[in-house]
């Protein structure tokens, strides 16, 4: 049994060493946030925070996991919005918004870090999230917005 | 303009009601046309006088049925807002519901783009024959979403589903409260008094189910319009915001269990033997199944059934098509050398009399359409049921495959459409439906979700066509004069609706001339013929189909007769245009990019223009040399659509389809090799990424009364105009996509 704290609820599973940790969340523990988009970490739809840091999930072994687990369902919901989350309502970014679950996660933790990105700071951290609809200027747009509000509030 | 399309409408009959359904409401509006020399209109069953409830109220509340999928594209949202402008509610007061397969949602906007005249001829004989073409699509039921007509499609049938709607729930309040229905108004879900108090629509439900619906109604003008051409918000926006929208990789039932699948990469190909006693042994995996062309693992958990799948050692039989990529290449160019054509739907002038001595030739490659949600389709198979949910644009064609797959009558195939990851076109296919049919009749009563690997995805995408260009043109005192394209290309009819669909359709396939014969251009010598090779390898349809490929020959080549002529590439296309708003396109562009005025030195530009799907966009793609490669710098585009109906997504999809026609331009294809594809994932097949990303800037033009969508028209003119930057900068033309084979980028 491996415990797993994920949005802020401990979990316990029973599974191997070796699944990574997006299927665990999505399969054993029933989150949908984080998607399945390629498991190689080639297109980031799977990105959630371990420890406070973005990581992709599945190229994340569930044993290697040594902090909290956040996905976008712990980031804020619908009612309480986070602040990146309210930016990308507020420029509508997403089209199919399949990977706009990993984007935001990658904009949280980005922020988090450097609260007053350049244009290139945000290129270089958002460009391993693949949007094949092709978000990129609503995304960068809504980075800004959330930046501008987190330093705000 | 309004008021003549209301009249219009008018003229037409209608068949609307209503029908009481679990103490609530549906309204129904269908558009009846029957014209008594058509024999094939006299077979129609009694369903089809159904009713089709577009718009429900019951205890619930109000929801609106919006049948064209959402891929993405927000087109749940232009539906129900479409719906909302006439029915007087707010987005966020309603649900949607892509609602059940019926031939009752037939696309009535497909015909425009399936007759022999093109888009920019609005003569009584091209709509006469549009008009045809529509009866038979109606008998056929063709309920499919795509070549971007959800808003052509529904632009005048939700709203007066809406109407109807609307005015029916007045007539009930009337009878409720013995007002006058003149006395009565609408607003925001509520029928209002005189004296300002409201009644909601549900209160009204009962009634109105009772009453005959009002069928005398007009659709509003544009002037008192709330919604349309206003910016508003996405219906699945807060979801899409929040990780909170449920796609159909995401459907959990109790007692489901998780398949993944290995399929000969030779697509098509059999399984000559496989040992699956090592995937048999590892944990959580309950079952190994043949399946057509595969095997699959019904397993405890999608990853458990993905390292499973990978386990089985597997003997696949051969390609059905040349192994090599170089032995496509040779069987188009044969073609071109010796086969008949195929169409020569457009031969101005007299070709043969022309010294044309500017040759060219040009090729399109492979592409796949890699949605970020892999292929995924849950099935049911219980007592005389099954229940599909998956996320396709083709639901009654999948309802007939299970059926037929099955033996369990196609009224009794449930299928469930569920919110897309983006398709692109690779769900109008359904093999991942038939393939979880196959697992679930192995294990019936369990629901079984099949999830397809994304490295499964990539080796069995239906690819777009390869396809293969030679030109020939003149040009003489510095105009274009003449200018031939052939072009070969595998035929997506054949292979998508022949093939996989049972639908052999005689004639010419449209796709392989899409958006070469029927530009707006008037050369004097103008000829396009198109050659449909033998079967290749699946090919289906890739956002925005033969004209995705078709726009970078046509443009490219034209840009480069343009070059020889020493004319500017606006200037003389602006001579040569027949098409009034097609010209304005082109006008409008050049007038935000500043065209002709003074450019940043290592900053070069190129434009390039398109009809297609009944919208003429024209695009400028300005790049700049750096030390690490070239880089799209800004993009700018205008695009015809009659009406924008929601500015935001508008702009939304217009920057989304400019950056998948310049990143699949710039670095993506399918290769073959030794029957397989090449490509893998998103490592080495990507289209663009945020830091390649130009700026993009967007305007929409509404000069013209007809409608059309706006989904794909702006991917052909990316690739084309970047060519023209490309040799703009360089001096060099490229002659073949991906351009990273030849050009180094960013």
């Amino acid at each position: 049994m491996l415990q797993l704290t994920v949005n802020g609820i401990v979990h316990q599973v029973d599974v191997e060493d070796d699944m990574p940790l997006l299927w665990v969340l999505r399969d054993e523990i029933g989150l949908n946030g984080p998607k399945y988009g390629c498991g190689v970490a080639a297109c980031g739809a799977c990105t959630v925070h371990v420890g406070g840091v973005a990581v992709r999930s599945c190229q994340t072994l569930v044993s290697d996991v040594d902090g909290p687990v956040m996905t976008i369902e712990g980031l804020g919901t619908p009612d309480e919005m986070h602040a990146v989350q309210a930016a990308w309502l507020e420029h509508q970014v997403a089209q199919c918004g399949y990977c706009q679950g990993g984007q935001m996660m990658q904009a949280a933790d980005l922020l988090t870090q450097n609260p007053d990105p350049t244009d290139a700071d945000i290129d270089e951290a958002m460009s391993g999230n693949l949007c094949r609809c092709g978000t990129y200027p609503r995304i960068r747009a809504a980075v800004k917005s959330a930046a501008r509000s987190m330093r705000g509030a | 303009m309004t008021m003549g399309r209301a009249g219009t409408i008018a003229r037409r009959s209608f068949v609307v009601g209503s029908v009481a359904l679990l103490g609530g409401v549906a309204f129904g509006y269908y558009q009846y046309k029957r014209p008594p020399k058509n024999p094939l209109l006299d077979g129609l069953g009694e369903d089809e006088a159904a009713l089709t409830p577009y718009v429900l109220i019951n205890a619930d509340g109000i929801t609106l049925t919006t049948p064209r999928a959402d891929m993405g594209q927000g087109s749940y949202s232009v539906q129900a807002a479409l719906i909302a402008e006439e029915l007087d509610v707010a987005l966020d007061q309603i649900r949607v519901d892509p609602g059940p397969p019926s031939k009752a949602y037939y696309n009535t906007a497909l015909a425009n783009e399936a007759v022999p005249f093109p888009s920019t001829d609005q003569s009584t004989a091209a709509n006469a024959m549009r008009g045809t073409v529509d009866a038979v699509m109606k008998f056929m039921g063709l309920q499919l979403t795509g070549g971007s007509t959800t808003v052509p499609d529904g632009y005048e049938k939700l709203r007066m589903a809406g109407a109807v709607a609307r005015e029916t729930l007045k007539h009930a309040a009337a009878e409720q409260t013995g007002l006058a229905v003149t006395q009565l108004k609408t607003d925001h879900g509520a029928v209002v008094l005189p004296d300002g108090q409201r009644i909601p629509y549900q209160a009204l439900a009962a009634t109105a189910a009772r009453i005959d619906p009002v069928t005398n109604v007009t659709l509003r003008p544009s002037t008192q319009w709330r919604l349309i051409g206003k910016p508003m918000q996405r219906v699945d926006m807060v979801a899409k915001s929040t990780g909170t929208q449920a796609y159909g990789i995401d459907h959990r039932m109790d007692g489901m269990v998780h398949a993944a699948i290995r399929l000969n990469p030779r697509k098509g190909g059999d399984v000559v033997s496989f040992d699956a006693s090592a995937a048999e042994a590892m944990r959580g995996v309950q079952q190994v199944i043949e399946v057509t062309g595969g095997i699959g693992v019904i397993a405890d958990n999608t990853w458990r059934a993905f390292q499973a799948a990978d386990a089985i050692e597997v003997e696949w039989g051969p390609a059905p098509y040349p192994a090599a990529q170089s032995e496509h290449w040779q069987v188009l160019s044969d073609t071109l050398d010796a086969a008949a054509p195929d169409a020569t739907p457009r031969d101005d002038g007299d070709m043969d009399a022309v010294d044309a001595s500017i040759e060219a030739e040009y090729r399109a490659p492979y592409v796949a359409h890699a949605p970020l949600e892999p292929l995924n389709a849950t099935v049911l198979v219980g007592e005389g049921r099954v229940d599909v949910w998956t996320g396709n644009q083709i639901p009654r064609m999948t309802q007939a495959s299970v059926a037929d797959m099955t033996g369990i009558s196609a009224r009794d195939v449930h299928v469930h459409i569920l919110m897309m990851g983006g398709s692109f076109g690779h769900r109008l296919e359904d093999e991942v439906v038939k393939r979880a049919t196959e697992l679930a009749m192995a294990l019936p009563g369990t629901p079984v979700k099949l999830t397809y690997k994304r490295e499964e995805d990539t080796a069995q995408d239906y690819t777009r066509p390869i396809a293969l260009m030679r030109g020939r043109g003149a040009v003489d005192g510095g105009k274009v004069t003449a200018m031939e394209i052939r072009v070969a290309s595998p035929s997506i009819l054949d292979s998508q609706m022949g093939e996989r669909q049972g639908m052999n359709l005689p004639g010419p396939d449209s796709a392989i001339t899409q958006a070469l014969w029927d530009q707006p251009y008037a050369i004097p010598h103008y000829r396009v013929v198109g050659y449909r090779p033998p079967k290749l390898g699946p090919v289906s349809s890739w956002r925005s189909v033969g004209a995705s490929q078709n726009a970078f020959f046509h443009e490219n080549f034209l840009n480069a007769l343009i070059h020889e002529a020493g004319a500017d590439p606006v200037e003389e296309r602006l001579r040569l245009m027949t098409d009034a708003p097609s010209r304005k396109v082109l006008e409008a562009v050049a007038e935000m990019s500043d065209w002709g005025g003074s450019l940043d030195r290592n900053t070069a530009r190129g434009v390039a223009f398109s009809l297609s799907f009944g919208t003429p966009v024209a695009e400028v793609v300005q790049i700049r040399q750096t030390e690490a490669g070239i880089a799209l710098d800004k993009v700018w585009v205008a695009a015809e659509v009659g009406r924008v109906v929601d500015p935001i997504n508008f702009e939304n999809l217009v920057q989304g389809g400019v950056i998948w026609g310049l990143g699949h331009a710039i670095n993506s294809q399918i290769t073959y090799a030794d029957g397989m594809a090449e490509q893998q994932s998103f490592f080495d097949f990507e289209g663009l990424r945020n830091y390649q990303t130009p700026e993009i800037f967007v305007r929409g033009l509404e000069n013209r009364d007809r409608v059309t969508g706006i989904g794909e028209p702006p991917v052909p003119p990316a690739a084309p105009a970047l060519a023209e930057a490309l040799f703009q900068s360089t001096g060099e033309r490229p002659t073949e996509m991906p351009f990273a084979n030849t050009f180094t980028f960013v």
